[in-house]
């Protein structure tokens, strides 16, 4: 069918803000950071070609032990919070009255309004050795003297689960919107067990929420930076900070590129096995 | 006969709102009974209460002479055809029906055989692997049917299953849906707000209307013998006629009506003279140019407009005093000549119409 010019021309309008910031933002940086990432300083201090920086991510421990920790915690990260936001969004979507679903999803949502900087800071009050926690269970005789809470594994995942149980709550919400009560009451009467509507009802009409929500949730745990820092500490070695320091302390901008180039294939490897593993295709899910 | 459901004085109260007020009912085994109502009479509660889904607040559920008090849906040998179907729309067909029998831990091999001979049952062979988005209409209406007979419950419920249905597969279906029921054998409760369906499809019918049963009987009973004014409203067509009792003998009075009309009929319960009465006529009880005038009520009314519905035609009159009368047109050609505006004389016998007291 022939298009006419006017609204060819009205198509590429409108795209073009958004491909100028995809090249602009995403596309150019990549490609220098590419560049970068390949390329280093031969004895001599002039600039050559390079697999040097790759290599060093292989054949120093510290790095891929970083790397693979971030992993494994990021996907445990997004487990947990799955498993805490399955339940509160169903509680909003399916049992809470209407008129109180909107107040729900307020009081889910009014922390976000408050940067990720200074909610951060706000669990430090809460835990830190001289801390709003240790303060009254030492006055209430239930420890002898201060413990310190702050900077341990378990408190930095609870920390990134607090961040990121938004973004699974909100795609839960919308699939679990669109579940028809009748195909639970449906099964109950054909004789499931609450167990097996779960199972063969509920979770596979959410999959799209719970993968989507997953991605988002994953991608934004193994990029973060600030929450792992400060609550995790020296102690968290989250592969962020490696990049930040061959960045900003060791001035060694071609390391860094090379680490930002293995987390970027590293995310998009989890979640193809993701995508492969709940047999689900990319498209499907964004839609 | 065996009772498959016998309910006796259930009761549902949602706060101060009474759903479901002392009802009573058997339905004996391999029946087809109907609860018929208006939306919001209570009928979807009463439903609701058999299969589990509401608890009652006094009364008792029997299935098959075992009380249902605190039992869950998951376990009553009963299975509900829902409003909407509720087919699982992430499972195919085969999946669909083989749900049930996967609860019941059926052997994988003695599942595959009684979905195929089900699906051979409701006439959809082959159709095992579809999608559930690939059906019609009618089609899921049988698959859903289908899910629930494959586990052979005591009562089949069904939830105005043709309501999404349009008018030609409606038709179609409630006549398949009664050739199934009647092949198959297990009791269908049927729960509907078309007086049509109720009527074609069911052995007994209930007439419900504010949480209570009006009347329960066979779909002849219910149109030929109403017991109360929301029956005779309610089930088939009537028109309506307000008048005084002047004379009175038994069940047989003379009233007049308010446009001056007198008649003479049979009245239910009651009456004394100067009281009020409400009289009912179908409108092919009415006779047009009637011959033999003794023994019929006679009077003259004009022709408004032929409502031609085929078999169904009907002349839409209009008396002298105002009021308009629905006139059944036998379509045997030898009323041909009547046309809008004519005046023309109508008869009726006095047994042919049924007749309560006024509420006060």
């Amino acid at each position: 069918m022939a298009v006419p010019r006017s609204s060819k021309m009205v198509f590429w309008m409108f795209l073009a803000p958004v491909l100028c910031w995809l090249l602009l933002l995403i596309v150019l940086p990549h490609i220098d950071l590419l560049v970068m990432s390949f390329s280093g300083e031969n004895d001599l201090g002039k600039s050559t070609w390079t697999l040097q920086n790759y290599r060093n991510f292989f054949t120093e421990p510290i790095y891929w032990n970083t790397f693979l920790r971030t992993a494994v915690f990021s996907i445990i990260t997004t487990l947990i919070t799955f498993l805490l936001a399955m339940p509160v969004a169903f509680y909003i979507v399916k049992v809470v009255r209407p008129r109180l679903q909107g107040a729900m999803l307020m009081m889910l949502l009014l922390p976000f309004w408050v940067s990720e900087l200074v909610r951060v800071y706000g669990w430090m009050i809460l835990l830190r050795e001289s801390g709003v926690i240790n303060h009254f269970l030492v006055k209430f005789g239930l420890l002898e003297r201060p413990i310190e809470m702050l900077y341990n594994d378990a408190t930095m995942i609870m920390g990134l689960v607090y961040t990121s149980m938004l973004f699974m709550v909100v795609p839960l919400i919308s699939a679990m919107e669109s579940l028809d009560d009748s195909l639970v009451e449906a099964a109950y009467d054909l004789g499931s067990s609450k167990t097996v509507i779960w199972w063969k009802i509920i979770l596979p009409h959410c999959k799209p929420g719970i993968t989507s929500g997953s991605i988002v949730v994953f991608m934004l745990v193994l990029g973060n930076y600030l929450t792992p820092n400060l609550m995790g500490g020296k102690n968290s070695l989250w592969f962020t900070e490696q990049i930040y320091n061959q960045f900003i302390a060791s001035f060694n901008w071609n390391q860094g590129a090379a680490f930002g180039f293995l987390l970027l294939l590293l995310s998009s490897l989890i979640i193809w096995i993701g995508l492969k593993l709940s047999r689900q295709k990319l498209g499907e899910v964004a839609s | 006969m065996d009772i498959d459901l016998s309910v006796a004085n259930l009761v549902k109260k949602f706060g101060n709102f009474t759903a479901v007020d002392q009802v009573t009912f058997d339905v004996p085994q391999g029946s087809f009974f109907s609860i018929l109502g208006p939306s919001g009479c209570g009928k979807t509660t009463l439903l609701r209460m058999v299969a589990g889904f509401e608890e009652p607040t006094s009364g008792t559920i029997h299935i098959r002479g075992k009380d249902m008090a605190g039992v869950s849906p998951n376990q009553r040998p009963v299975n509900l055809v829902f409003q909407h179907l509720a087919l699982f729309p992430m499972m195919n067909v085969a999946e669909n029906i083989a749900f049930g029998l996967k609860r019941r831990k059926v052997a994988s091999a003695q599942i595959k055989k009684q979905i195929d001979e089900i699906l051979e049952r409701v006439g959809l062979p082959g159709y095992a692997q579809q999608r559930i988005d690939q059906l019609s209409g009618g089609q899921k209406q049988r698959v859903a049917i289908a899910r629930c007979l494959v586990l052979e419950p005591s009562v089949l419920l069904l939830d105005e299953p043709l309501g999404a249905l349009d008018l030609k597969l409606r038709e179609q279906m409630k006549v398949e849906l009664k050739k199934l029921q009647s092949k198959v054998g297990t009791t269908f409760v049927y729960i509907t707000h078309d007086q049509s369906e109720a009527l074609v499809m069911s052995d007994r019918v209930a007439v419900m209307n504010m949480g209570r049963y009006e009347q329960i009987g066979t779909p002849q009973e219910l149109y030929n013998q109403p017991l109360t004014p929301f029956v005779a409203q309610f089930v088939g067509d009537n028109n309506l006629w307000s008048g005084e009792v002047v004379e009175q003998s038994g069940n047989n009075i003379v009233m007049k009506t308010e446009e001056g009309f007198v008649f003479r009929t049979a009245i239910q319960g009651p009456i004394s003279v100067g009281q009020h009465a409400n009289l009912y006529l179908r409108p092919e009880t009415m006779r047009i140019l009637p011959t033999e005038k003794e023994a019929l009520n006679c009077f003259n009314v004009v022709v408004k407009a032929i409502l031609f519905d085929g078999a169904n035609s009907r002349l839409l009159t209009v008396t002298p005093g105002g009021q308009e009368l629905l006139v059944a047109l036998p379509q045997n050609r030898s009323f041909d000549h009547i046309k809008p505006g004519q005046a023309i004389e109508v008869g009726w016998h006095p047994d042919a119409a049924v007749c309560f007291k006024a509420e006060a």
